[in-house]
């Protein structure tokens, strides 16, 4: 089995998979990174999206072997220090979750969003960016507000 | 009250594994030497097996074994259970067709289990899948009820010639037929309440393991009743006895009835793992849990209101059939009948009611119980009818609500509910004044000069929740009592394990539970933990449905915890040396009374176990005391949604401008977690009123089967919500708590198709009010515009 290398959370991994692995998969089965989850077979749900350097990815899109060198993000790398991510802060302190199974591809969107956006976001642009994103329990409004004030926390 | 107690808004103690991705879902379960089941599944709605041919696939890399429905029978596995009988009004017990866990010569619905292929990984099994032969006899098919129930259709078991499962009947004919012959204005009413497809989030999944030395199994599943689940495969299905079957529903990612239910899969998994030697893994995708989960509603209904000359209420008749699909699912008899008529009363006075459901098999997946289950079907008839006939007696439907509700408690409905309590009138006037009705005229003007529809619906939902007093629901035949149980185990320095049989997936339990027992006994919230999920741990429990955590789970606990401060007080006597009916306990210390002396929690607990200081015949050691709570009574939330809609008559787009709701839920622990529980019921009744729907064609193939088809509410399709409440403690509990759980999900539909029918001036809008339908409706009322 074909051979890939890449960086996931900091640090240099390898593993030889079936060519026709996904990148959701290698980081689930190989690496044991069970925080990004798999919602759907059709990229719908965005309960799988990782950054892949730097930018957010549905990791069921693309195959594993596809990215040789790539420097990769999920939720188990975004907390620094033991200390948590100011959109983690915020998805707890504003009840964004309730099962938590879309939430690491939500915080991790959400993160995106800001990156891209910038730290002031008003409810349409956060409803509109977080259309790749589904969750059944919160009915969003709860997570709406933890993103725009995760966004700001971010800014700080 | 403290910031961890009852009442507060305490910031959930399950949070911080989830949001960094620590969570431990059934899918993250990995034992060693698991090998992967993947199901071939049958492509056809209806057909017979004349041949299975697994030669050629058996000897495809990696593949350990494939069983068919012949091992099964072989092995004595038996069949899936429905647990809730129902009797047709000729008295005669339901048509429950046989349920096998992997086909026994027929198919019944596309996406049936054919066979199971257990294989090093799970894409050597889907590829070995692909070389079993299969030789169908195609049947026709059925996927509507109309055409189900006529005669000549295809009959899917034998045991019913017709189709039917049921003719079931409530209330009471002949007082109803009375109240309909001297009415002074009928409003009659056809509704389809759509099919859904619950989707939580995370799919189903199940990990089946045997250790041949001890003779035991365990199953790793994607359960809302791990012990239910034990107790069926034990009892019912076969695999082990109670005491050698260990079930374990770790995190569960979002259930709403879904996984309440035992399934074909885990049942396959876990009696493979002994067959193959290995612990066997199924992981649902989410096209495999589109065709094969348990769907949800999907009734047709022909409805009509009796009303005398000053507009009350005064009966109300009902047909419904409702869809069961090609087999009878864990609790699914019980949806339409049971769960259904009960509530057609609504919060009104209606002296005279009488429903008929007829439960029909077709050829689609078998249909269960899905938030709200039974209740918002109730609650669309009420709502759509009473809205109706407030605009056909030209009736403010707000006035005409209030004149219609009940107002003294207890009140007995003509349909088996004695409802305890309530301020129906209290949740209205709050609602309307939240949501500014008096000056909807104004704005509706303001939204005509935009060229756009603006409409307003209310929705005055009750359900029964708390499910529920055991004698009750086994007199109506259910197969188990629906209590709850918990043991609170004190450690020796004071910290506290309570173990229950609710399970939460999504809930916050190990919060709002942990609440009620630091806030009881004194301690702080982190000294308290919460163990749910494990047959092994928590020694039995009915699990979680129905809005009855907090109403029957927490009323265990609540119960076990008065046994715990009486036994402390007695180790707390013998320490003070006072006699234990003088102790009091209060913030956490016992102390006695009318003096100084006391001794706080912790160190009551050392004493229990250390036990120097009392005589053990006398007094036990230790501190640990269990309790079973069996509810009295049902418990009523209820509540007023008011949904405001602004429709483009170009486009048919509705979108949502305001939502507002107040909810009586009885006592709240976690106002942030109950809000929270409101918005996403909410969101999910949004979904069904605007946008979900699963549909079969003729020939039974579903063809909403992806996210890409089946229209989910996204985050841009819903609203914010303006949450209020209004409270009257329920008195059948101890905490005076009514559950919150399946409100939105009951409320909303009615109020949003309230609101789009007032919007463009039509009563008939079937849901989904998708921008089709809605487009054609204000069309019609922009030409009725002009023509006037």
């Amino acid at each position: 089995m074909p051979k890939v290398s890449m960086t996931v959370n900091g640090k240099e991994v390898s593993g030889n998979i079936d060519s026709r692995t996904l990148l959701v998969q290698f980081l689930r089965d190989t690496l044991r990174l069970t925080g990004t989850h798999v919602g759907c077979d059709t990229s719908q749900c965005g309960c799988c999206v990782v950054h892949v350097d730097g930018k957010a990815l549905k990791s069921c899109t693309v195959l594993a072997l596809t990215l040789e060198g790539a420097n990769v993000m999920t939720i188990e790398g975004l907390a620094t220090d033991g200390k948590l991510h100011p959109m983690q802060e915020a998805f707890r302190e504003n009840h964004a979750l309730q099962c938590g199974f879309c939430t690491p591809g939500m915080i991790m969107t959400s993160v995106d969003i800001v990156n891209r956006k910038g730290n002031k976001l008003d409810e349409q642009t956060i409803r509109h960016e977080l259309e790749g994103n589904l969750c059944r329990c919160t009915g969003y409004h709860n997570i709406v507000k933890a993103v725009a004030a995760g966004a700001e926390a971010m800014g700080k | 009250m403290s910031a961890t107690g009852v009442g507060a808004s305490v910031r959930r103690k399950e949070d911080l594994r989830f949001i960094t991705g620590r969570g431990q879902y059934t899918d993250d379960i990995n034992r060693h030497g698991q090998a992967y089941a993947y199901f071939l599944r049958s492509p056809h709605a209806h057909a017979e097996i004349n041949r299975l041919d697994t030669a050629k696939a058996a000897k495809m890399p990696g593949v350990l074994a494939i069983y068919t429905g012949d091992d099964i029978a072989a092995d004595k596995i038996g069949g899936l259970i429905c647990g809730w009988m129902i009797h047709s009004k000729d008295g005669s017990p339901m048509k429950a067709g046989a349920h096998p866990a992997l086909a026994q010569g027929k198919v019944r619905y596309v996406g049936d289990h054919v066979a199971v292929i257990i294989a090093e990984t799970l894409a050597e099994a889907r590829d070995a899948s692909e070389m079993i032969k299969v030789d169908y006899k195609v049947l026709p098919a059925v996927v509507d009820m109309n055409d189900a129930v006529k005669q000549g259709a295809p009959v899917i078991h034998d045991v019913s010639g017709n189709n039917t499962v049921y003719n079931w009947h409530l209330g009471d004919k002949a007082a109803t037929d009375a109240a309909f012959a001297k009415a002074k204005h009928i409003t009659k009413l056809d509704l389809v309440n759509n099919r859904l497809v619950p989707n939580p989030m995370e799919p189903r999944a199940a990990v089946g393991d045997y250790e041949p030395g001890t003779e035991s199994f365990t199953l790793y599943t994607t359960s809302q009743n791990p012990h239910v689940a034990r107790l069926v495969l034990s009892a019912f299905i076969g695999i082990a006895a109670e005491n050698k079957l260990r079930v374990i529903a770790p995190d569960v990612g979002g259930g709403f009835g879904s996984k309440i239910f035992i399934y074909a899969e885990e049942t396959v998994c876990v009696w493979a793992a002994k067959k193959v030697g290995r612990p066997v893994k199924w992981t649902s995708d989410r096209s495999e849990a589109f065709l094969s989960d348990a769907h949800g509603r999907d009734h047709l209904t022909h409805a009509e209101l009796a009303l005398d000359e000053k507009g009350k209420t005064i009966g109300l008749r009902v047909h419904t059939k409702a869809n069961l699909g090609a087999y009878l699912s864990t609790f699914s008899s019980s949806v339409p009948t049971y769960l259904y008529a009960p509530l057609l009363s609504g919060q009104y006075d209606i002296p005279a009611i009488y429903a008929e459901v007829d439960g029909v098999y077709t050829n689609t997946a078998p249909v269960d119980a899905y938030r709200g289950a039974g209740r918002p079907e109730a609650t669309f008839v009420v709502e759509r009818l009473i809205e109706i006939a407030a605009r056909e007696t030209h009736t403010d439907p707000a006035q005409f609500r209030l004149k219609n509700f009940i107002r003294s408690f207890p009140h007995q409905t003509p349909v088996i509910m004695a409802y305890d309590v309530g301020n129906y009138q209290a949740s209205l006037e709050k609602a309307l004044e939240m949501s500014d009705y008096r000056n909807i005229g104004k704005r509706k003007a303001a939204s005509a000069r935009e060229g756009k529809l603006r409409g307003i619906g209310i929705s005055a939902y009750i359900e029964a929740c708390g499910i529920a007093p055991s004698a009750a629901v086994g007199s109506l035949g259910a197969g188990v009592g629906l209590w709850e149980s918990a043991e609170v185990r004190v450690n020796p320095i004071g910290t506290v394990e309570v173990l229950t049989g609710s399970h939460s997936h999504g809930q916050g339990h190990e919060t709002t539970f942990a609440q009620l027992v630091s806030d009881r006994l004194g301690i702080p919230i982190d000294n308290v933990s919460i163990v749910h999920g494990d047959t092994d741990k928590v020694q039995m429990g009915m699990g979680t449905y129905g809005s009855r955590s907090g109403a029957v789970g927490m009323s265990a606990i609540f119960k076990a915890l008065d046994k715990v401060i009486a036994k402390g007080k007695k180790v707390a006597a013998y320490c003070l040396e006072a006699s234990a009916e003088d102790i009091d306990f209060k913030d956490g210390k016992f102390s006695v009374k009318g003096t100084d002396k006391d001794i706080d929690f912790g160190s009551v607990a050392l004493q229990a176990y250390i036990a120097h200081k009392f005589n053990g015949q006398d007094l036990e050691p230790g501190l640990k005391e269990g309790a079973f709570w069996d509810p009295t009574n049902f418990t009523f939330p209820a509540g007023v949604h008011i949904c405001e809609v602004e429709i483009d008559p170009e486009t048919g787009v509705t979108r949502i401008d305001r939502w507002t709701a107040v909810d009586d839920f009885g006592r709240v622990i976690n106002p942030m977690i109950v809000e929270g529980q409101v918005h996403g019921g909410i969101g999910q009744g949004v979904g069904q009123a605007l946008c979900e729907g699963a549909y079969y064609d003729k020939s039974g193939q579903l063809i909403t089967a992806s996210f890409n088809d089946y229209c989910m509410p996204r985050a841009d399709d819903l609203p914010s919500y303006n949450v209020g409440m209004t409270q009257t403690p329920c008195p059948s509990n101890p905490l005076g708590i009514k559950g919150c759980g399946e409100a939105g999900a009951i409320a909303a539909p009615p109020a949003v198709i309230n609101a789009i029918t007032d919007a463009v001036g039509h009563e008939n809008v079937a849901m989904p009010a998708t921008p089709l339908a809605v487009w054609r409706a204000a069309q019609n009322a922009v030409a009725r515009k002009a023509a006037e």
